[in-house]
């Protein structure tokens, strides 16, 4: 199959060994990758933070992007809700007919990374290695929004020699928030403060999840703590042989 | 139209949500009390709604339900008044809370110069309180929590728990101040006997109530309140005169719909099946009962909210509370941190909306819209959609200037436009790699950042962009002729 | 009947209406089907509306629930109610009982307490009273609940809620399973006092611990009928 990636900003600034990760799975499956250099950001950031008519034309840019993919791989939950939860009503709002077609039409061809994996290509076990003590977040997005279930996990319990450690408080926000973390650093900081207790308690070496925003708050916090632990995306651990495991053990 | 009376937001304006958290978080106590309660209740309430195999078909009835009175709500209003009346009732309408004070007012005058209360979210919104003892009435609390609040002239803190916020042998060092008790145990089974002691004596001799209420049902005229403890009871049967103030959002169409909102409150309230008292009456009673009943009808810019179609949902909320237990940031920090009647996710939806958006602004800010409180909300409200929505009629609603150069709309048309052109991005990716430099530490992370970045800096460190973006990356890779091994190593080492 | 007018009554009430009407209009909700009666009948409820359970399951289910409230609980057969009212009011310690006027006379024991009238006392007169003996309307086994409809001043809510001590006694065939079949039960008392009890008054404002007993009986005890 022809899959078309959408990275999101913030991981094809920050975190660009998220989508290398992505497309090494894919294309391990046997699937032909593309990624469409037009593409920027979903809106999410203005949308959420109350500037709703900014998204307008970022919305019409992923439209016009993505309009003839066969399928669009996100390998984030939070940019995944926004599509979906969102779009269909800002499309509406704008009066224009065309666009609320076409996202009628795209969007059901929008995939979170792992539910592309799972639901639409049918693969749990993906080939992965990857020897260490892993806890996973469920981000809000992934648990509440897309309701993702327990197929990040199945995938994870496919990884060969991962030892998967559960967490307690599964379901309790991480603290994050978007800009929440920006307007309100103090409150966020203390629900992270509690959320770090039950990541820590796993005594993981990684904690993983859908979402690197999430991910870059908790890790951002471990990494302040000087603690042991650190965050992977569920795809770079997804994309783990032994060699580059191995190889990335050493580096560290 | 009549206009709304203006607020003078500049007096009354409540310190904003962020700076009204941070003396909370500090106090250990506190927050250790609310994450008691709060966890408590949320276990009660998930081991109850387990019990429950058609607890979605309740929310989704409840939500219906609720939908229609507001379509209706007018109808639903009148043919209450008019069945009430028929009962020997008196139905009065209050444009805003300074009406409904009046009205109360004139009603609470009697020779013993006090009047008792049932727990009332209603009359703290209306500030029903301060416009009594300003008469020269004395409002006695009969709840528990509330006389805990009013004894230590404190605020409520929560809809369901007001006192959640005090311990035991904080409530015992104030029972025993304010009711002279100075051998008073500290057990909860002490401090409720004297709170029975105490309050008997008022119930019998105070000979007018005032109470809110939980559900007025327009097919029969009557009302319905829940309760715990039996103060409710007290001050609905034993005055010679009950005078209960009712939002105009209280209305359910008829009495079958109870089977639906008495099954979903009290599980999404304090975790119970049935709360332990459910009293329902009409009018009035002959030979049982207050023998003169008012109700007062409570406007109060509900209406306004009723007028915005992503927002009016708001009003389909029950009081239960569960919003409030489920979210990690008012776990975090109380309820008083909100500053307002109304705390927790509902607050933050409500409060704004009843002050037109002039006061509350940084309210619909307070959530990381994590999506507890839909989880939970028995009449599901989309409480996450609605922040959203009002977090845009914070940003329109600013005044002209500000809306165009506040640092944020700033900051926002910038990223826009960066967004817009994907040269523009990737340029912006490039820069960024080199503003970040003098920031990156010896530990090659970024510990911190200036301006309003620095929130972020403040309890986590920031990796730095790395050296190649994924756009790079990927572009690097289809230059070369086929990918190979090298090309797909990841930018960081 | 003249009603009691205050302030400007008729055009705060017009106002008001007006107001919901000017925004009911704004909205296009689809379909919206503008009669109440019929709009109401479309709503789905697609909940439980009735219970599977036999006669015996929802006793002792209301049984269950009745004791995690802190309830006392007792059955016996019709024969017997009488002798078993008298023996929970001498374990009790109770001599002087306030009787409801919804108690079936057959009930009461011979030689037991003093059963006392309720229909024509001061509140003092109530309060000093050790307890009051009911009926139930209907219970309701699912949550625990004990339906009083209070019929008239023989029956009035004060009755439960002045003394310390309330016996209820409730035929197995008034127990229902599920609210919505409680609430079909009592659709024709709906314009009476209704009191729904689900266990004796309780609260958990200090630290969210279950203390039975604030202002209403402190003690209940149900007796049930099969």
């Amino acid at each position: 199959m022809r899959i078309s990636l959408f990275i999101a900003c913030y991981n094809d600034t920050l975190f660009p060994e998220i989508g290398i990760a992505v497309v090494r799975v894919l294309e391990r499956l046997g699937h032909t990758i593309d990624f469409p250099l037009e593409q920027t950001c979903c809106g999410q950031m203005h949308y959420n933070t109350g500037y709703q008519p900014e998204a307008l034309p970022l919305l019409r840019r992923f439209v016009e992007v993505f309009r003839d993919s066969e399928a669009v791989c996100v390998p984030s939950s939070s940019c995944v809700t926004m599509m979906r939860e969102h779009y269909e009503k800002i499309a509406l709002a704008s009066g224009d007919n065309t666009l609320q077609s076409e996202v009628a039409a795209l969007l059901p061809r929008v995939y979170e990374f792992t539910e592309l994996l799972v639901h639409r290509l049918g693969v749990e076990g993906v080939g992965a290695v990857y020897p260490h003590r892993v806890t996973y977040h469920s981000s809000c997005h992934s648990l509440r929004n897309l309701r993702l279930g327990d197929v990040p996990i199945r995938l994870l319990s496919n990884v060969r020699d991962i030892e998967l450690i559960p967490m307690e408080a599964a379901d309790l926000c991480c603290g994050f928030g978007g800009t929440f973390s920006i307007k309100n650093p103090d409150v966020s900081g203390a629900m992270l403060e509690e959320k770090l207790q039950y990541i820590q308690k796993t005594q993981a070496e990684v904690c993983t999840a859908c979402d690197s925003s999430c991910l870059m708050h908790i890790g951002g916090a471990l990494h302040r703590r000087r603690a042991k632990m650190r965050t992977e995306h569920i795809a770079t651990i997804l994309a783990s042989e032994v060699a580059s495991a191995a190889l990335r053990n050493g580096g560290r | 139209m009549a206009t709304i009376p203006n607020v003078d937001f500049k007096k009354r304006r409540a310190p904003d949500f962020p700076s009204a958290a941070l003396p909370l978080l500090q106090d250990a106590q506190l927050r250790s009390n609310v994450r008691h309660a709060t966890g408590v209740i949320q276990g009660k309430r998930a081991r109850v709604v387990s019990e429950m195999p058609d607890w979605q078909a309740l929310r989704d009835a409840g939500q219906r339900i609720r939908a229609h009175t507001l379509e209706h709500l007018d109808i639903y209003l009148e043919q209450f008044e008019q069945r009430c009346i028929a009962a020997g009732g008196h139905v009065h309408w209050a444009r805003d809370a300074a009406e409904a004070n009046r009205i109360v007012l004139q009603l609470a005058q009697n020779r013993t110069g006090r009047i008792i209360k049932i727990k009332s979210m209603t009359t703290e919104e209306t500030g029903l309180n301060r416009a009594l003892e300003a008469a020269g009435i004395r409002p006695v609390e009969t709840d528990l929590a509330e006389l805990i609040v009013q004894l230590g002239h404190d605020k409520p803190s929560h809809i369901v728990v007001p006192a959640l916020h005090k311990n035991r042998s904080q409530v015992r060092e104030l029972f025993s101040r304010t009711m002279n008790l100075p051998q008073l145990g500290d057990r909860p089974e002490d401090l409720a006997e004297a709170a029975r002691v105490y309050l008997r004596r008022q119930f019998l001799s105070t000979p007018v109530a005032v109470s809110g209420a939980n559900f007025l049902i327009a097919e029969t005229g009557g009302v319905c309140i829940v309760e715990s403890e039996g103060n409710g009871r007290m001050c609905l049967t034993l005055p010679k005169k009950l005078i209960s103030i009712a939002g105009i959002d209280k209305i359910i169409p008829r009495f079958r719909d109870l089977e639906v909102l008495l099954q979903v409150l009290p599980r999404s309230a304090t975790g119970e099946r049935m709360n332990p008292y459910n009293s329902l009456w009409t009018g009035v009673h002959p030979g049982d009962g207050p023998e003169e009943f008012h109700v007062v009808l409570l406007d109060n810019r509900r209406t306004e909210v009723l007028r915005d179609p992503e927002a009016r949902e708001t009003l389909h909320c029950i009081r239960c509370g569960a919003c409030q237990n489920a979210c990690p940031v008012y776990r975090q920090t109380g309820g008083h941190a909100y500053g307002s009647v109304y705390a927790g996710p509902i607050g933050a939806i409500l409060t704004p909306q009843l002050a037109m958006m002039e006061r509350g602004q940084s309210l619909p800010y307070a959530s990381s819209l994590c999506g507890a409180c839909y989880e939970v909300c028995p009449v599901k409200i989309n409480i996450p959609e609605i922040l959203i929505h009002l977090r845009g009629r914070v940003v329109t609603g600013r005044p002209k200037v500000l809306r165009a150069f506040h640092p944020e709309a700033i900051a926002m048309r910038a990223m826009q436009w960066m967004f817009l052109r994907a040269t523009r991005f990737s340029m912006a990716q490039r820069l960024g790699r080199i503003a970040q430099r003098p920031w990156i530490r010896q530990s090659g992370w970024i510990e911190r950042l200036p301006t309003v970045l620095g929130g972020w800096t403040r309890t986590r460190d920031l990796r730095p962009l790395p050296p190649q973006s994924f756009r790079e990356w990927f572009q690097a890779r289809s230059h070369a002729s086929m990918p190979s091994q090298n090309s797909s190593e990841a930018p960081h080492d | 009947m003249t009603d009691i007018l205050i302030g400007d009554p008729l055009s705060a009430r017009s106002e008001i209406l007006a107001r919901i009407r000017s925004a009911n209009r704004g909205i296009s909700v689809k379909n919206r089907n503008t009669n109440a009666t019929e709009s109401w009948q479309d709503i789905p409820r697609t909940y439980r509306q009735c219970g599977t359970l036999t006669e015996a399951d929802r006793v002792q289910l209301l049984a269950e629930r009745l004791i995690e409230y802190g309830a006392g609980v007792y059955r016996c057969q019709s024969a017997q109610v009488a002798d078993n009212i008298a023996e929970i009011l001498r374990c009790r310690l109770k001599r002087k009982i306030l009787l409801s006027s919804d108690v079936d006379p057959d009930w009461l024991p011979q030689n037991g307490p003093a059963f006392i009238h309720g229909n024509a006392l001061s509140y003092p007169e109530i309060e000093a009273c050790e307890g009051v003996l009911t009926g139930c309307t209907v219970a309701i086994a699912v949550t625990g609940t004990l339906a009083l409809c209070h019929t008239s001043a023989g029956s009035s809510r004060v009755l439960t809620l002045l003394p310390d001590y309330h016996l209820c006694v409730v035929q197995a065939a008034a127990i229902v399973e599920t609210v919505p079949e409680g609430f079909r039960a009592l659709e024709p008392h709906r314009l009476q006092p209704i009191t729904l009890i689900s266990g004796p008054s309780a609260t958990a404002d200090i630290e969210m611990t279950r203390i039975q007993g604030v202002h209403g009986p402190r003690v209940l005890d149900c007796l049930i009928v099969v």
